[in-house]
């Protein structure tokens, strides 16, 4: 089978540090401070949304109405990307995934039910009548589909168009990186010649806090850099990529902004110590056969996942940079965020610099215009994965 | 062997499937020949204040006389059932060791009450800042209802290879499953994956949101008549539980190891609607979009479709907007359509899966599973419905249609084995 050449020709950005590829190369160039909320959810700090002018991608109110913020975040920034890539008349036969995670809960509701239920009698019985009660006059119609997984997907088909095909990928970290891999392996076959892929996460929710706590690798307290922490701030962010093959995007004249070589994942059972970096040293040669000269690190903090991503790191002899450290961690929206800011760096010919305060190669001169990036992923729990992008000629 | 499109044919060679109807592929094929019903009173927990009290529950024997399951457990334990079941038929690879990928369909999952309730009681105080700090070091609770949580605790028991993708396209969840995996075989990424769909969402939650939206029927004296696809009287689906798994294959690759090929999976289309977050647009053009996309796939003309597994739902929306997109597709000569649905209910994140695997039985067979609760036709549904019994018939290729909420449609055909 031949393949195609896939490029990236949209991206669309939204974390705490603003939204769009000018406010985030802005801001990462002139070495941004992260931008936190150490308050509304202390003692767990998040990065939060930055304002949004929602009517610029969702113009019709009741749409609006019809999600919560998470899907709304993403409807946006899916809205960015195919601005970006100036394909809006390109809509009707784009394919889309996303990677998604739950839509809020009604929080106001869940903890007056909690406070007459909790302790009463038993949810088998007597109890069990009481929440029906409760659930059947407090919850909200609009809520349910807000709260549905596979409806950021559907709202951008009705927002924007967006009617090749829909998928809803689950699954954290991985889901996001497997999107972008199945989303580029589609186009680079020959079943479509442009595709939607991304993800959303809104960290400024008590039930997303309550999901992540359980996991030992939150982080408490005012924010601290990255290598300092090794645990999971978490941050409000999404990314989407329109990708488009090569063939489609220099036939109608788009800008592309970066190649996307190729994306590989695993996930192994972590069960040792090395299980993970083992599994992305052998996923590497399939991206990038001829090396990298930098990497966008999705390390997310988590402090297992950490010493997997480090040791499969000093094998690289590359500058890398932690986007996590200055947008916190952005689960499912992380990895096409990355991917995101790959491309951006490779359409400006420039790097970040320095992200931590332990990014190794921090100053920029061994880092000043890469002409390949390799981005990394390693799941909070589970998932290992890399995703190879190289600077595009100019058209 | 390689399709119209130059890529390899893709075998069926294991299925498996749970529903209310039974454990097993046995049990509930000969229980949907017979024009049984799985629709039950609901017995799990309290319906009080409960608009439908009915439903097609698979309750599980080993939560028997204790608490019921969350939901990821029971779609786990059933996911898991199917599968054992699929790959045993299939006699591919060893235990806990399969030589493919897992795509795994499934319905989004979220903490429950009864751990909310815990929680809130450990912690003295209702407030998500109180149960947030009572879930430190509950890896029990993280590890549960992660969305990946379900999917990688399939992948380590049954071995599967990379990274599980678990997925949701609403009620065409198992149909996307499916499709991913037949995609990944004529890739070329694998030989051999496990596609399942799975969903055990009836808890009282679920069904006072799918209240709100009015898509449940409300037939709650009559469980086994609620379930009315195509008829007059139709008046919302029946929320239901199961799971059925598809072990594919590329079909070289598995007549050389001397499996038994149940059939093939010729051809997958989609289509994703803009119209409304819960109805298809009135021009039908997704549904017929994703039945036509998927004829073209599998390289077949409309005339080459013998039989149709409808969606089906039984509510007045989907079953008129379906027969409206069969009339597009098909025309005069639309071939017969049934719902298995009207026995089954509607297993939303397994039902595409599971009516793929009927499918695939009617090939083998040569007979339509009917749809039952046909007692008064409704004159704006035009097709023949294969009203209450089932009957033989010559059945080479079938579609088999999945439409979601939020737009998402799938339609596969599936076929018998080359001659």
């Amino acid at each position: 089978m031949t393949r195609k050449d896939v490029v990236i020709t949209g991206i669309g950005l939204v974390s705490a540090l603003g939204e769009g590829p000018d406010a985030h190369w802005d801001a990462l160039s002139s070495g941004a401070k992260p931008v936190v909320d150490e308050a509304s959810y202390a003692p767990w700090t998040v990065h939060p949304l930055p304002a949004l002018t929602l009517d610029a991608q969702i113009p019709k109110k009741g749409d609006q109405r019809q999600m919560e913020p998470w899907q709304r975040l993403g409807t946006y920034a899916a809205g960015l990307a195919i601005d970006d890539a100036g394909a809006r008349d390109l809509v009707a036969d784009m394919h889309l995934i996303v990677a998604a995670g739950g839509g809020e809960r009604d929080v106001p509701l869940d903890e007056q039910v909690n406070a007459e239920l909790a302790n009463g009698s038993d949810i088998q019985s007597q109890g069990g009548a009481r929440l029906n009660e409760m659930l059947a006059t407090g919850l909200r119609p609009t809520l349910f589909l807000a709260q549905l997984s596979n409806l950021l997907a559907g709202n951008i088909s009705i927002v924007h168009g967006v009617t090749g095909s829909s998928r809803t990928f689950m699954g954290e970290e991985s889901a996001a990186a497997d999107a972008v891999r199945i989303a580029h392996a589609r186009l680079s076959e020959g079943r479509g010649e442009i595709a939607l892929v991304g993800g959303a996460f809104t960290a400024q929710r008590w039930d997303m806090l309550l999901l992540y706590r359980g996991h030992d690798g939150m982080w408490q307290g005012p924010h601290r850099p990255l290598s300092e922490r090794q645990a999971m701030i978490l941050g409000s962010m999404a990314g989407f990529l329109v990708l488009e093959t090569e063939e489609s995007a220099r036939a109608r004249g788009a800008r592309i902004l970066a190649r996307l070589d190729a994306v590989a994942s695993d996930a192994t059972r972590r069960t040792a110590p090395g299980e993970a970096a083992e599994a992305a040293r052998n996923l590497l040669p399939r991206v990038a056969p001829e090396g990298v000269d930098t990497v966008i690190s999705g390390a997310s903090g988590d402090p297992a996942a950490w010493a997997e991503e480090e040791a499969f790191l000093s094998g690289l002899d590359a500058p890398v940079r932690r986007p996590a450290n200055l947008i916190g961690h952005g689960v499912e929206g992380a990895f096409p965020a990355h991917v995101a800011l790959a491309a951006l760096a490779l359409s400006r010919g420039g790097f970040y610099p320095a992200m931590d305060p332990a990014d190794p190669g921090a100053d920029a001169g061994d880092a000043a215009a890469p002409s390949r990036i390799l981005v990394t992923g390693f799941g909070q729990w589970r998932g290992e994965a890399l995703a190879a992008l190289s600077r595009a000629e100019k058209n | 062997m390689r399709d119209h499109l130059g890529r390899p044919l893709v075998a069926v060679t294991g299925i498996g499937a749970v529903t209310s109807l039974g454990f097993g592929v046995q049990d509930n094929w000969s229980r949907l020949l017979s024009g049984q019903s799985g629709i039950r009173h609901i017995t799990r927990f309290p319906t009080d204040h409960l608009k439908t009290t009915i439903a097609g529950c698979v309750d599980l024997p080993e939560e028997k006389g204790g608490e019921p399951f969350t939901s990821p457990v029971r779609v786990e334990r059933m996911a898991s059932f199917a599968m054992e079941e699929a790959v045993a038929a299939a006699s591919i690879g060893s235990k806990g060791n399969f030589p493919g990928p897992l795509f795994l369909g499934m319905p989004p999952v979220e903490l429950e009450w009864p751990d909310r309730f815990a929680l809130a009681r450990q912690a003295g105080d209702p407030s998500y800042a109180a149960m947030v700090e009572a879930t430190a070091g509950r890896r029990d609770i993280y590890e549960t209802y992660l969305f990946g949580g379900v999917g990688e605790r399939l992948a380590a028991r049954f071995g599967t290879r990379g990274a599980p993708i678990s997925l949701t396209t609403a009620c065409a969840t198992g149909a996307s499953a499916i499709q991913l995996g037949v995609e990944a075989i004529q890739r070329g990424e694998c030989t051999a994956c496990i596609a399942v769909g799975a969903d055990g969402s009836v808890h009282a939650e679920a069904l006072i949101r799918f209240s709100l939206l009015s898509a449940l029927s409300t037939r709650n004296e009559e469980p086994e008549k609620a379930s009315r696809p195509f008829e007059k009287n139709r008046a919302g689906f029946v929320m239901a539980e199961g799971a059925a798994t598809l072990v594919l294959e590329d079909y070289e690759a598995a007549k050389a190891r001397g499996a038994t090929i149940i059939g093939l999976v010729s051809g997958c289309g989609e289509r994703a609607d803009n119209f409304h977050r819960t109805r298809s647009n009135p021009d039908g053009r997704a549904i017929v979009g994703a039945m036509k996309n998927a004829l073209d796939d599998a390289g077949l003309a409309p005339g080459a479709i013998s039989y149709v597994n409808g969606h089906g739902t039984g509510t007045p929306e989907n079953d008129k907007m379906e027969n409206f997109g069969m009339r597009a597709v098909f025309g005069e000569n639309a071939p017969p359509i049934s719902s298995n649905k009207s026995m089954i209910g509607h297993t939303l994140s397994a039902a595409g899966a599971l009516e793929a695997a009927f499918s695939l039985l009617t090939i083998r067979d040569q007979r339509l599973p009917p749809t039952i609760n046909h007692d008064e036709p409704d004159p704006t549904i035009t097709l023949d419905v294969v009203p209450n019994v089932a009957r033989d018939a010559s059945v080479k290729h079938v579609l088999s249609n999945s439409f979601g909420f939020g737009g998402q449609n799938v339609c596969l055909v599936l076929s018998g084995e080359p001659a």
